[in-house]
């Protein structure tokens, strides 16, 4: 019983939300990669562009929340996604025209591509900070919980509780479709076939009659798909603030480059390696520890290896090693 | 004189904007953007030395600027005693510890092949010297955690006058980049820029949890100061005389001797933060020029040369038989230095070290905006850089404003759009600095001052 019970902790304090959080940074960090691998420059926009999309989902969330339409049990954002998603992938067509496609065209290199990804950052920050505020919003409405912790003590007879909210599966399962169609596109059609040809050798693919302008304007439209989904699950789960977003920017590229930058799968896979191991180190394993070890043993600390404090860290510390020993990532990088 | 007609029309221009704020709308707001635009322009000529001169990209100011902060607070700080006493002897220990382990590390290095087994070697003798050390200090911290929490809690520093800090600053900030730059410069350029920024973000992480050093996010006030205090300025009668003569003829049309009086201590009031702040302007100027100096001297040497070779083609330089990862590491640490010191002056003037204040908006991005607008590879740029982009992001505020009641003059004064435009007024900063940004990155890729290589 009291193993039981210590994996039902560790299920719902590790396992449940690292999964749920390791999929909303995977999406972040296939953007990144995706940039990265087709465009050729590291997108310090990340954050804020996930930011814009979530904002515009909150926009049109509430339109639809006055207009009285709702999905009951599901919260009202899923309609909004869609719309968001269209009016993001706008968004970034129209920056990609006023302002990277000059420096592509000119050649520039990736340095001077990543300072203008800068200017986007600053210009997207404000724009989101002056049209909906900087302050903290929630947009998450339905049904809050799908197993509830007293509900699943009492169907079991364990000490432990298991909490699942309704976001997390949401946030796990949209990822995993919104992934497996984007390797099927990537894999099996033609267009994804020279997505990745031209992110693998750029003149040859254009000598074999790859239209470059198509591929850009796809991998935008891709892009502002898994910002605009990214962030929204983000923000459902936990909640929408301009400057948590600028922050999530840092475990993303972390995530990208631990998988190998410019390879989407290891991106996907990163983003769990980054989320399991900020939790995992952070937790505190007293608890654990008491279920499983006789009393005589049993800690009087905390048994917590990081002070919760240095979450970040953790991450930042595994993508130096990384870095260190294995500059391409865990999975080599720079294919797609 | 010709050929810098430029450089001196543009900082006529910068000190008549500043003298205008001066006059429109308070000498007191006027100097303390000027005093900051000095502290930035530090900061731009260090990383204008990393990129400008070396091409490096150094995303992690805001580390060092913190850094030199900590310098600040660390020197000036008088010891807290009970807290030397309750636990100064594990923290010692453990620093003896941490000291201990890297010497084994080093050793192991040295003495080994490079191998499966030295790794884990490495590892293991990381890990146990981390949960070591953690045994050892995790008391001595509690003990000093608790002294007197609300005012200490933290060990203090050594009491020495603050100006010190400066240079330790720029020492700390440079062992930093040591550090950093031995582990991350072989990296490529963008991924250098990654990990700099991450690494910049654990060491505020630290700074901020680390209360039994910095006190953490409970901030240190009251640090001591190099320029005088305005209360004791305020009764000094040298000041009082001094103010008297200065506003005379404005004195002397008040006829009522009470009255005069009290005109006289207003002025005395005003005239002491004035004092007071160009008194750090005075230092901070010293500052600015001396490293002018010092890095014209070097960017016209035979080093400066060597360093734009190794920019501009790293291969051809390094078949010239430069040691282009050592002059890397060096241009590292000094640029990351200067940053430190930038930060020991910030906290300075302040008076107090905040370390929740620490964001890579403000002190990563926003330098880097000053170094791209004035100039990379040119000093005079990036200081006017620094001038340009700081005076644009105080006085963004009152011009967004001014712009936001303008277009909306039709709509009342209830309107819900003029409100909340008004309440947002805050962030066109924002988008005045990535506009600025990208016209310039477009319109005027080397900047407002373009570097300029004289053969002399």
């Amino acid at each position: 019983m009291d193993y039981i019970n210590a994996i039902v902790l560790l299920l719902n304090y590790i396992f449940v939300p690292a999964l749920a959080y390791g999929s909303q940074l995977a999406l972040g960090a296939i953007f990144v990669t995706l940039i990265y691998g087709i465009l050729r420059f590291a997108n310090f926009a990340t954050g804020d562009m996930m930011s814009f999309g979530t904002m515009v989902t909150i926009l049109f969330t509430w339109y639809f929340q006055s207009l009285g339409i709702s999905l009951g049990i599901l919260p009202t954002a899923l309609i909004a996604i869609p719309f968001a998603i269209i009016f993001m992938v706008g968004y970034m067509l129209l920056i990609d025209k006023f302002v990277f496609k000059y420096y592509r065209v000119s050649k520039s290199p990736p340095v001077q591509l990543a300072m203008v990804s800068i200017g986007v950052m600053f210009v997207t920050q404000a724009v989101v900070r002056i049209i909906i505020g900087p302050s903290d919003r929630r947009f998450f409405d339905g049904e809050k919980f799908l197993i509830k912790a007293g509900e699943f003590k009492e169907m079991t007879g364990l000490n432990e509780g298991l909490a699942i909210k309704s976001t997390q599966v949401i946030t796990i399962v949209v990822t995993l479709i919104l992934v497996s169609a984007l390797f099927w596109f990537l894999n099996k059609t033609k267009t994804g076939k020279s997505m990745r040809a031209y992110s693998d050798n750029e003149d040859l693919a254009l000598l074999s009659g790859i239209d470059p302008k198509k591929i850009v304007m796809i991998t935008w439209i891709i892009a502002g798909v898994l910002a605009t989904i990214g962030g929204a699950l983000y923000g459902l789960d936990k909640s929408f603030k301009p400057f948590t977003y600028f922050n999530n920017m840092l475990p993303i590229f972390a995530a990208a480059i631990v998988g190998g930058i410019g390879n989407p799968f290891g991106a996907f896979l990163g983003g769990y390696v980054i989320a399991f191991s900020e939790i995992l180190l952070t937790y505190a394993y007293k608890k654990f520890f008491m279920y499983l070890l006789p009393e005589s043993l049993e800690p009087n600390t905390l048994v917590q290896l990081l002070s919760t404090d240095y979450k970040f860290a953790v991450s930042f510390s595994i993508l130096v090693i990384v870095l260190l020993y294995r500059p391409s990532g865990i999975f080599k990088g720079k294919i797609l | 004189m010709r050929k810098n007609l430029n450089v001196i029309a543009a900082y006529t221009i910068m000190m008549g904007l500043i003298i205008l704020v001066g006059i429109f709308q308070s000498w007191n707001i006027a100097l303390s953007i000027f005093n900051l635009c000095l502290i930035s322009a530090v900061m731009t000529m260090g990383a204008n030395i990393q990129w400008g001169y070396a091409g490096l990209i150094n995303f992690g100011i805001m580390g060092y600027t913190a850094l030199g902060g900590l310098a600040a607070v660390l020197i000036s700080v008088d010891p807290v005693q009970e807290a030397w006493s309750a636990g100064g002897s594990n923290i010692l220990l453990s620093l003896l510890l941490i000291i201990g382990m890297v010497l084994a590390v080093r050793y192991v290095l040295k003495k080994y092949e490079k191998s499966k087994v030295r790794t884990y070697i490495i590892a293991t003798i990381i890990i146990a010297g981390i949960i070591i050390i953690r045994f050892v200090s995790e008391p001595g911290i509690e003990a000093i955690e608790e002294v007197d929490p609300a005012k200490t809690g933290f060990l203090g520093g050594f009491g020495l006058p603050i100006i010190f800090s400066w240079i330790v600053g720029a020492l700390f900030a440079g062992g930093l980049a040591f550090v950093i730059g031995k582990v991350a410069l072989g990296l490529r350029a963008d991924y250098l820029a990654i990990a700099t920024l991450l690494i910049s973000e654990i060491v505020i992480a630290i700074i901020k949890h680390e209360d039994w050093l910095t006190r953490g996010v409970k901030n240190v006030i009251g640090l001591k100061r190099p320029a005088p205090y305005e209360v004791n300025l305020q009764q000094t009668d040298w000041f009082i005389n001094l103010v008297e003569k200065f506003n005379l003829s404005q004195l002397n049309l008040i006829t009522d001797l009470t009255e005069r009086q009290a005109a006289l201590n207003q002025l005395v009031i005003e005239g002491s933060s004035i004092f007071v702040k160009l008194c750090y302007s005075g230092l901070f100027l010293i500052v600015v020029i001396i490293l002018l100096i010092l890095t014209q001297k070097a960017l016209y040497s035979p080093w400066g040369r060597m360093m734009r070779a190794i920019r501009d083609n790293e291969e051809a330089a390094n078949a010239m038989g430069k040691n282009v990862v050592k002059q890397h590491l060096l241009i590292f640490v000094l640029g990351s230095a200067i940053v430190g010191i930038a930060g020991a002056m910030l906290v300075t003037q302040d008076g107090l070290f905040t370390p929740g204040s620490y964001r890579p908006m403000r002190y990563t991005f926003l330098i880097w905006v000053m170094v791209i607008v004035g100039g990379s590879g040119n000093n005079f740029g990036a200081i006017l850089g620094g001038f340009v982009v700081w005076f644009l992001w105080i006085e963004s505020a009152p011009i967004g404003l001014y712009l936001v009641n303008l277009t909306t003059a039709g709509l009342a004064d209830t309107h819900f759009l003029k409100v909340h435009l008004i309440e947002s007024v805050p962030y066109f900063r924002f988008l005045m600095m990535g506009i600025g940004l990208l016209l310039i990155m477009r319109y005027r890729p080397k900047g407002i001052l373009p570097e300029k290589i004289e053969i002399k």
